[in-house]
């Protein structure tokens, strides 16, 4: 889960980074009232969870809170590289001296951590990055060993920063740190770190990932969760412990595992692009290894409650589910999908392939479903489901 | 033959007492593996399923002369899990767990590493190791093909089972889910230099998935060092940027990583890539006919 930049500071805030003061405003008044607290000149900034936000006109400084909302004004409800921005973070301008770079992430190639320390930070390190990289330091962290005070100063120093911010970096440093660690992230960066006039080195941005895989020691990570920009259908399959990801196309599609379903979506998309219309993939659906009935009849509602599904393709492989129960599970849905009032009425593809797939063809050819097919192979089912959506749109 | 896993490994199970460990355990003994005792701290001195259960990893491999642990206990205890397997020294360790959070993996590599690497750990989050007719090591389904001489790495554990149910008439020699998760202990490379090395190996599928250089990397290891026929596919050419599908790996950010990258990476280096899952099997059954 990415952080928005306010929730980020907050955090860095709580371990005792430098952060400006902010406070965060949903609509102009608020922005007003907020820069009316802070006193001075401030700046709106864009909270969205993509880079280039800079660039894209989301950052603007205020002399006042007038300015402040005139400024929150322009830049609420802006769109950011398809992120529509909700709120503006309003923070006390900072008397900037010097930018730097820094950076805690996992490094998958090597298999362990790397900090990553530029004296050239700001909006440009990509490009100072890639046409003068001796000035951006990569410095592998071993999680064993991990990040002390003097180890900060040394990751500094090659980074070329100055001999006046090290101190103030290498603190800042060994408490990110402990960010990265404690808090389960992926990635923390701040950019720019900066050196205020009055010498003190402070954290200006801030983009944090975290690990889900810690939710279970992570409790408190949730108030993090961003409910007004999930999608509706995503947030009801989260409920159900559905493993969803809506897409935007019309065939609805249901299998077992996350590769085998991955692949579902490119044979479907393939497929789609000799018929009218070119139907694509509407989801991405993983029930997982054991498809019991009532994962089944979740994940067809779930689907089918999607208005753009025209077609649904299930694609199962039995592993270590057999095809006989993944069949079961099928018949089952439809009858508790009819019993809920939901009874099915958009065809539906049916691939069983793997451990008994005859005898799970033969129970869904027995139970004659209204719109159920069987198709014997992968390839030729996703083009009858996007054959079907293309009939069905 | 086989790499890694053979007829004569003995295997215990690390969480042999849970559900999962329980369900797997009485499947790898189903289908032939020699699983020989099981760890849990709590239960040491029982019998579960008719197999001795130990306090530690190195009195199961003192009491059974076991050679791979099969790890199957709750993502918050598999890095200590995991830790005491190298501190065991075992050979093979299998780490079926899902849901490990990358601190973790990433600190117990850092462990084996510092440790000399002296356990092959394979995993988090796959599906394991099958040499079909010999062993298994995991949760692959043992019955879904024969043994031969096809060998198999992965990162995902469904097509893994479609290719070598596609490829049953062939048979396998080896096949190993290297799991999805950005971290993980054995890699592409690792296995395929091993297939490579393997006299009972006569050609390579290889799957990969978006997320990461992995496939990158291996592409430019298989222009070196592979002589032996490669075919590869790569999932998730139509995932949507920044989104998360159930891999952890399966992230896409920038141009690196997209399934675009991976599949021309390996096509230079001589690699022929399927467009589905049925296209790679036909490559393959294309290569086994005409040796």
């Amino acid at each position: 889960m990415d952080l928005f930049e306010h929730q980020a500071k907050e955090l860095f805030a709580a371990y005792g980074i430098p952060v400006p003061r902010g406070i965060v405003a949903h609509t102009v008044a608020e922005a007003r009232a907020a820069a009316d607290q802070l006193t001075g000149r401030v700046v709106v900034k864009a909270q969205v969870k993509t880079g280039g936000r800079g660039k894209a006109g989301g950052v603007k400084v205020a002399d006042d809170a007038t300015d402040a909302e005139a400024k929150a004004k322009a830049i609420l409800g802006m769109d950011i590289k398809g992120h529509t921005v909700h709120k503006v973070l309003v923070e006390e301008a900072s008397n900037i001296a010097e930018e730097y770079y820094f950076s805690f992430l996992l490094d998958r190639a090597n298999r362990t951590f790397l900090a990553i320390c530029s004296a050239a930070g700001g909006m440009d390190i990509e490009e100072v990055a890639h046409t003068a990289p001796e000035k951006v330091a990569k410095v592998p962290v071993n999680p064993i060993d991990g990040i002390d005070r003097a180890r900060a100063r040394e990751i500094a120093q090659a980074g070329g920063l100055p001999e006046k911010s090290l101190d103030g970096a290498a603190e800042l440093i060994e408490r990110l740190w402990a960010v990265f660690v404690d808090e389960d992230a992926s990635l923390v960066e701040v950019n720019p770190l900066i050196l205020t006039a009055d010498g003190q080195v402070k954290a200006l941005d801030g983009k944090v990932t975290l690990d889900a895989n810690a939710d279970f020691r992570q409790k408190d990570h949730e108030v993090f969760v961003d409910k007004a920009a999930e999608d509706p259908l995503e947030a009801a399959a989260k409920e159900k412990h559905l493993n969803y990801v809506k897409l935007d196309g019309n065939v609805g599609i249901i299998g077992n595992g996350a590769g085998l379903v991955m692949s579902t979506l490119d044979v479907v998309a393939y497929a789609g692009e000799q018929f009218p219309g070119s139907p694509k993939p509407a989801n991405f659906l993983d029930i997982g290894g054991g498809a019991s009935a009532e994962v089944m009849a979740n994940g067809l509602e779930i689907i089918l409650s999607d208005p753009a599904v025209k077609s649904v393709f299930v694609n199962v492989f039995g592993g270590i589910t057999a095809c006989d129960a993944v069949a079961d599970g099928i018949v089952s849905a439809f009858k508790l999908l009819g019993d809920r009032g939901e009874a099915v009425t958009r065809p539906l593809v049916v691939r069983l392939d793997g451990n008994n797939a005859a005898l799970g063809r033969e129970i869904l050819q027995n139970a004659a479903l209204p719109g159920v097919e069987l198709v014997d192979t992968m390839d030729d089912a996703a083009k009858r489901a996007a054959e079907l959506a293309a009939v069905g749109a | 033959m086989a790499i890694w896993l053979t007829e004569k490994s003995r295997i215990i199970v690390q969480g042999i007492t849970g559900s999962e460990g329980t369900k797997h355990t009485l499947r790898m003994l189903a289908s032939g593996a020699q699983v020989v005792g099981g760890v849990n701290p709590r239960k040491a001195g029982t019998v579960h399923e008719g197999l001795p259960v130990f306090a530690t990893v190195a009195e199961a491999m003192e009491k059974t002369k076991a050679d791979v642990s099969v790890i199957f206990v709750p993502p918050a205890f598999t890095a200590s899990a995991v830790k005491e397997a190298i501190d065991a020294e075992i050979p093979l360790a299998v780490v079926i767990t899902e849901g490990v959070p990358i601190h973790d993996t990433t600190e117990f590599w850092a462990y084996a590493t510092a440790k000399g690497n002296k356990t092959r750990i394979i995993g988090p989050n796959c599906p394991g190791i099958a040499s079909p007719g010999a062993s298994n090591a995991g949760i692959i389904p043992a019955d879904i093909t024969t043994p031969g001489r096809i060998g198999l790495v992965s990162k995902s554990g469904t097509l893994t089972y479609q290719l070598m149910y596609e490829l049953r008439d062939f048979g396998f020699s080896t096949a190993v889910g290297i799991g999805g998760d950005p971290v993980i202990g054995t890699t592409h490379i690792d296995a395929l230099q091993a297939f490579q090395d393997d006299p009972g190996t006569d050609a390579i599928v290889m799957i990969g998935e978006i997320g990461g250089d992995a496939e990158e990397r291996a592409a430019a290891y298989i222009e070196k060092n592979v002589t032996k026929p490669v075919v590869a596919y790569v999932a998730g050419f139509t995932a949507p940027e920044g989104k998360t599908m159930g891999h952890a790996g399966a992230i896409v950010s920038g141009s690196a990583g997209t399934a675009q990258a991976k599949k021309e990476a390996l096509e230079k280096v001589g690699v022929r890539v399927g467009k589905t899952p049925s296209e790679t099997a036909r490559l393959m059954r294309e290569i086994m006919q005409n040796r």
